[in-house]
């Protein structure tokens, strides 16, 4: 599946360029010579980033962008052991905190915010409408891990709700939280607005109002022993920039 | 003793002994009595070892007669069925788990037809990490048996036969007796992957502590925040493995 998208972003990337041709938007970038481009993002991330590093392979011609996405706090721990990563775009200050404790990374910008919703199957087996439905003894609902963002915001917000949910599982990063509801093996879930957007149409999203307690700030750095420093930080203007704000709007992210 | 032989192994073992040696280093020793009395590794630890050792007798129970079809009997398209029984060997545990879900899920071909009669849903329970590890070590006592019952001499099997004892006789009191030792290397072999199995459950069962949380998944998910919590909970599984090895050393070394 993502063998296939990146395929498609390098056939992409060829087909631009061709048409651009020697056009004054041609390629920006100066060496010309193959290299590529390490960024480690949040699960949450995975198609509006897939998106932007398909832009940014078509205006840097020769450059591979490879994407390590998953729980922002397993990307956190395999930075400070000393995974190969230029970028890493966290889900939560928290975890790029750790990253930055490590003297690995410098001044992290909050590149938006995002918010949970509760996601259940199109059908909506248990009748799920409200945060207070996920307390009924006989609604299973799957919960991201604390020790991850998207568990850590969920916590929040029932605690600011005053609810007590008794989960069936705690999921390692919230795409495979996300993933019980496209299957059907849960009644409910707590993912990002986005994840649902994301699903396209498989899962119902359902705002509730306690969510304002548990908006997650999304930080980006380049990191300071990048591989490839330069591409990094173009990487990170890409993202701060206008298109790339209109890529994360369009899957629900908001502006910081 | 040859060179090109003695510096490979020599590789070899450091390769195997260094990472075990590196968790003994790091550990936090002062500190471990106290974690490792910790509710929630107990908690795992107990469950651990429940179901490896529930998943292990199921084995046993439907992987023994398997074995003695493969071995034994004239079955048409018994290399087909021999290919099919070594593929969660070589399948990667979370597809196994993705498949179990498939099949067993309240939404599976399956088990949407026992949710539907009998209200059971197997993903998230206790029964599921049960099946998932089987599913996962099956073939490695399928192998261990069927491997003993080709080295066995059918001469005692046919004497028995012809003084009048019928194949379940036969089966019971020739067969089964002569290939103990390999149904029990068999056994531990099993018994072992069950112990350290992690994809297929946390993908089929998912992860909730006291309930589907085994050791791995424990320790998997103590990384993200704690790497020393971790360690001890690595180390706590490594002595178990040791101790329950180290126990059946004798039969098993004698028949390996």
């Amino acid at each position: 599946m993502l063998g296939r998208l990146f395929l498609a972003a390098a056939l992409a990337s060829v087909l631009s360029l061709a048409a651009c041709g020697s056009s004054s938007d041609a390629p920006a970038s100066g060496s010309g010579a193959a290299t590529s481009l390490t960024v480690f993002a949040a699960a949450s991330l995975t198609e509006s980033f897939t998106e932007l590093g398909r832009q940014f392979e078509s205006t840097h011609s020769g450059t591979k962008v490879t994407f390590n996405f998953g729980s922002s706090a397993t990307l956190a721990q395999q930075i400070t052991q000393g995974a190969p990563a230029d970028v890493f775009a966290a889900a939560s200050p928290a975890t790029m905190k750790t990253v930055t404790d490590a003297g690995l990374a410098s001044s992290p910008t909050v590149f938006v915010k995002n918010t949970l919703q509760i996601a259940v199957p199109k059908d909506n087996p248990a009748k799920v409408e409200s945060l207070t439905d996920l307390t009924g003894p006989r609604v299973k609902v799957a919960l991201c891990a604390e020790q991850v963002p998207c568990g850590a915001a969920a916590a929040k917000a029932l605690d600011a709700a005053g609810l007590k949910v008794t989960p069936v599982t705690l999921e390692q990063d919230v795409k495979a939280t996300l993933t019980k509801v496209r299957l059907g093996e849960v009644d409910a879930a707590l993912v990002y607005r986005t994840d649902v957007i994301a699903s396209g149409g498989e899962v119902t999203g359902i705002d509730f109002p306690e969510v304002r307690q548990a908006v997650n700030d999304y930080p980006i750095a380049a990191l300071t022993t990048a591989p490839a420093p330069d591409l990094a930080k173009r990487f990170v203007d890409l993202v701060l920039s206008r298109q790339g704000g209109d890529v994360l709007t369009k899957a629900g992210f908001q502006a910081p | 003793m040859p060179w090109p032989l003695l510096v490979p192994a020599l590789a070899g073992l450091a390769f195997l002994v260094l990472p075990l040696a590196g968790l003994l280093v790091r550990a936090p020793w002062g500190t471990l009595p106290q974690r490792l009395t910790e509710p929630r590794v107990l908690e795992a630890l107990r469950l651990s070892l429940v179901t490896a050792t529930v998943a292990t007798a199921l084995c046993l129970l439907l992987g023994v007669p398997l074995a003695w079809l493969l071995a034994r009997t004239a079955l048409p398209g018994r290399r087909l069925v021999r290919a099919l029984v070594t593929v969660p060997l070589v399948l990667p545990p979370v597809v196994g788990g993705v498949a179990l879900l498939l099949v067993l899920g309240r939404r599976g071909l399956v088990g949407q037809w026992l949710y539907d009669a009998f209200g059971v849903s197997l993903p998230f329970t206790t029964t599921g990490v049960v099946l998932a590890e089987a599913f996962v070590a099956m073939p490695f006592l399928v192998i261990a048996v069927e491997g003993a019952l080709r080295a066995a001499d059918q001469r005692y099997e046919e004497a028995a036969a012809t003084l009048g004892a019928s194949r379940w006789t036969v089966f019971r009191r020739v067969t089964l007796p002569m290939v103990a030792p390999g149904v029990l290397a068999g056994a531990v072999l099993c018994w072992a992957r069950a112990l350290g199995e992690f994809g297929a459950t946390i993908t089929f069962a998912g992860n909730f502590p006291g309930r589907t949380q085994t050791m791995p998944l424990a320790v998997y998910l103590a990384l993200e925040t704690d790497p020393d919590a971790a360690i001890v909970l690595s180390l706590a599984l490594l002595a178990v493995s040791v101790i329950i090895l180290a126990a059946l050393r004798d039969r098993w070394v004698g028949t390996a």
